[in-house]
């Protein structure tokens, strides 16, 4: 445990003092800003026409939902944003050890590498929650003008923290396997975009092969968390797929020891 | 403290290491001399655990290498060649980071980390952030890292190499004060470093061992004979003709001309007031006359030719 918080603090305390943390939250919160505040204009326009079409059915119409009309939309376009911006929060954890030869201290240094691994995930985990936390100021303006349901909101934030667990770990694994920052984004990107794209195939598969391929679409099981359900299911595979990469890394980790 | 027996490290089939064997007594300084890819890194990678031997058993403060390896890297301190610095960290920020990973306890942590950057004089750069130190500091904030814990056994890769003078010899005053209180293994390629340093030598070429001793026995008894180097005046036919007449001498080369040779006389036998004596009797010029020192570059070839004769 001791071992695990120092790597974890470490980890945290090097995102701060060098400008990445600030650049990336910078940037996530402009892009996600900007999406969101032309989702709120849209549902301005669609709200006008609503109340002009109200006027003519005399009231018989159902209310619109906020809910849907701008949570769930301003949710789908930032978990693409994240697709990018994860690669760049995990490429350098172990790449950058390799290249600057510190990998050496950690693994001559008598630790395991769970606890190196584990320490470098949550504190890249931690940045992330925190980041998406952030964005919890546009559902706050949505309370002040109107009335969200608040019990989709949260689930959804439990789906993402989730979902940045995945993405994490497939970043971790790509920057285990390389000492060149790049190339860590490059695999991991690619691998991301992959998993999110894969049910694309699947109208061109066979029943059985499109159902897997639809299973391992790694944002599809995000939906039921923005419609406010927690499925035991996208939990499982949530964090079966996290925890799939951390072994694979752990692997790819300790091949040098048995490597003889 | 440390014990290895034949050792072996192979990349595919490239042999990094093959069948090394020696040991460190506890306070000794030892060691390793080579040229750049003798085998040295390798050798200390597999002391530390970083890479598993091939073949062969070692031993470290009495854990075995391979069944006890976090008892063996609890009771190291390592130096790898690049110093295993972060660069956004403030040196004392580091040091306690490394302390931690090392296993000092919460209650010590601060006179551990006090203590590490007394040895090597960084305790007023404690609050710069490593980035910004030259590479001497850079190169002591390493090496305190390797004290932090007061391991039993210390392993320096090159600590001395990219240094200029004044901070190699700094580095140097603090590696000897470390003898007697821990066992210390360090790589060099510099041959008057070796023997400056370290109370024994294990001279490594092409991954086995080919010499092992203290500095100045290793020295004499690879000495060949007496080399000089002079500067003489005249024809040369004349010079080689007198000089080779010496009693003594094996060998006169001319070197690039200009009226510089290369004598090598018998061991033992100091020709130069005879050959000072000859020149001036026959009215040549001497202008320079120097005995020249054994250089490593002299022991590789004698070391590694004796290998093939052998």
């Amino acid at each position: 445990m001791r071992n695990f918080l120092a790597i974890y603090t470490k980890e945290l305390k090097s995102y701060f003092v060098s400008p990445v943390a600030y650049v990336i939250a910078g940037v996530f919160l402009f892009l996600s800003g900007y999406l969101f505040r032309n989702i709120l204009m849209q549902f301005n326009m669609v709200c006008l026409q609503f109340a002009q079409r109200a006027q003519f059915m005399q009231g018989q119409m159902p209310p619109l939902n906020l809910n849907e009309w701008v949570i769930t939309q301003f949710f789908g376009v930032m978990d693409f944003i994240w697709l990018l911006v994860v690669p760049m929060l995990t490429m350098r954890l172990f790449a950058e050890e390799k290249k600057s030869g510190t990998i050496e201290l950690l693994m001559t240094s008598p630790i395991s590498t769970t606890q190196i691994l584990l320490g470098k995930f949550f504190a890249c985990l931690t940045l992330y929650t925190t980041i998406v936390a952030l964005t919890l100021i546009y559902c706050v303006i949505l309370e002040i003008y109107g009335s969200p349901d608040w019990g989709p909101i949260f689930t959804a934030y439990i789906g993402y923290i989730l979902l940045g667990g995945t993405f994490i770990g497939v970043g971790i694994l790509a920057s285990a396997l390389t000492e060149n920052q790049i190339v860590a984004a490059m695999v991991s990107f690619g691998l991301l975009l992959l998993l999110w794209l894969i049910d694309f195939s699947a109208s061109f598969a066979g029943p059985t092969a499109a159902k897997i391929l639809q299973y391992i679409s790694i944002v599809g099981h995000l939906q039921d968390f923005q419609r406010g359900v927690i499925d035991s299911k996208d939990v499982v595979f949530y964090l079966t797929f996290t925890f799939f990469c951390l072994f694979l890394t752990t692997r790819v980790l300790e091949s040098r020891r048995w490597r003889r | 403290m440390i014990e290895v027996s034949e050792l072996s490290k192979y990349y595919g089939d490239i042999a990094a290491v093959e069948n090394i064997t020696f040991r460190a007594e506890k306070g000794e300084v030892l060691g390793f001399l080579g040229p750049n890819g003798a085998g040295k890194t390798t050798t200390m990678r597999m002391l530390t655990c970083y890479l598993p031997p091939s073949g062969g058993r070692g031993s470290v403060a009495g854990y075995d290498l391979l069944e006890e390896s976090m008892e063996v890297r609890r009771n190291i301190g390592y130096l790898p060649e690049q110093p295993p610095v972060y660069n956004d960290m403030t040196v004392e920020s580091y040091l306690r980071f490394v302390a931690k990973i090392k296993g000092v306890a919460s209650a010590q942590l601060k006179s551990s980390v006090d203590e590490a950057m007394e040895k090597t004089a960084i305790t007023d750069r404690r609050n710069w952030v490593i980035g910004q130190l030259s590479k001497g500091f850079k190169q002591r904030v390493g090496l305190s890292q390797a004290l932090v814990h007061n391991p039993a056994v210390l392993i320096l890769d090159e600590p001395t190499v990219g240094l200029d003078p004044k901070q190699i010899i700094e580095v140097r005053e603090v590696i000897k004060g470390l003898g007697g209180d821990h066992t210390v293994i360090l790589s060099t390629h510099i041959l008057s470093e070796a023997s400056m340093t370290c109370e024994k030598v294990v001279i490594i070429n092409e991954g086995r061992i080919v010499g092992e001793g203290t500095p100045e026995s290793l020295m004499a008894q690879l000495k060949e004979g007496e080399v000089l180097r002079a500067h003489i005046d005249g024809p040369q036919d004349q010079v080689q003709a007198l000089i080779g007449a010496i009693a003594g001498v094996l060998e006169v080369v001319p070197e690039g001309g200009g009226g510089v040779y290369v004598v090598t006389s018998q061991p033992g036998q100091d020709v130069r007031d005879e050959l000072a004596r000859q020149v001036v009797n026959n009215g040549l010029g001497l202008r320079e006359l120097r005995s020249l020192e054994m250089t490593l570059e002299d022991i590789f070839l004698h070391l590694t030719t004796e290998e093939v004769n052998g």
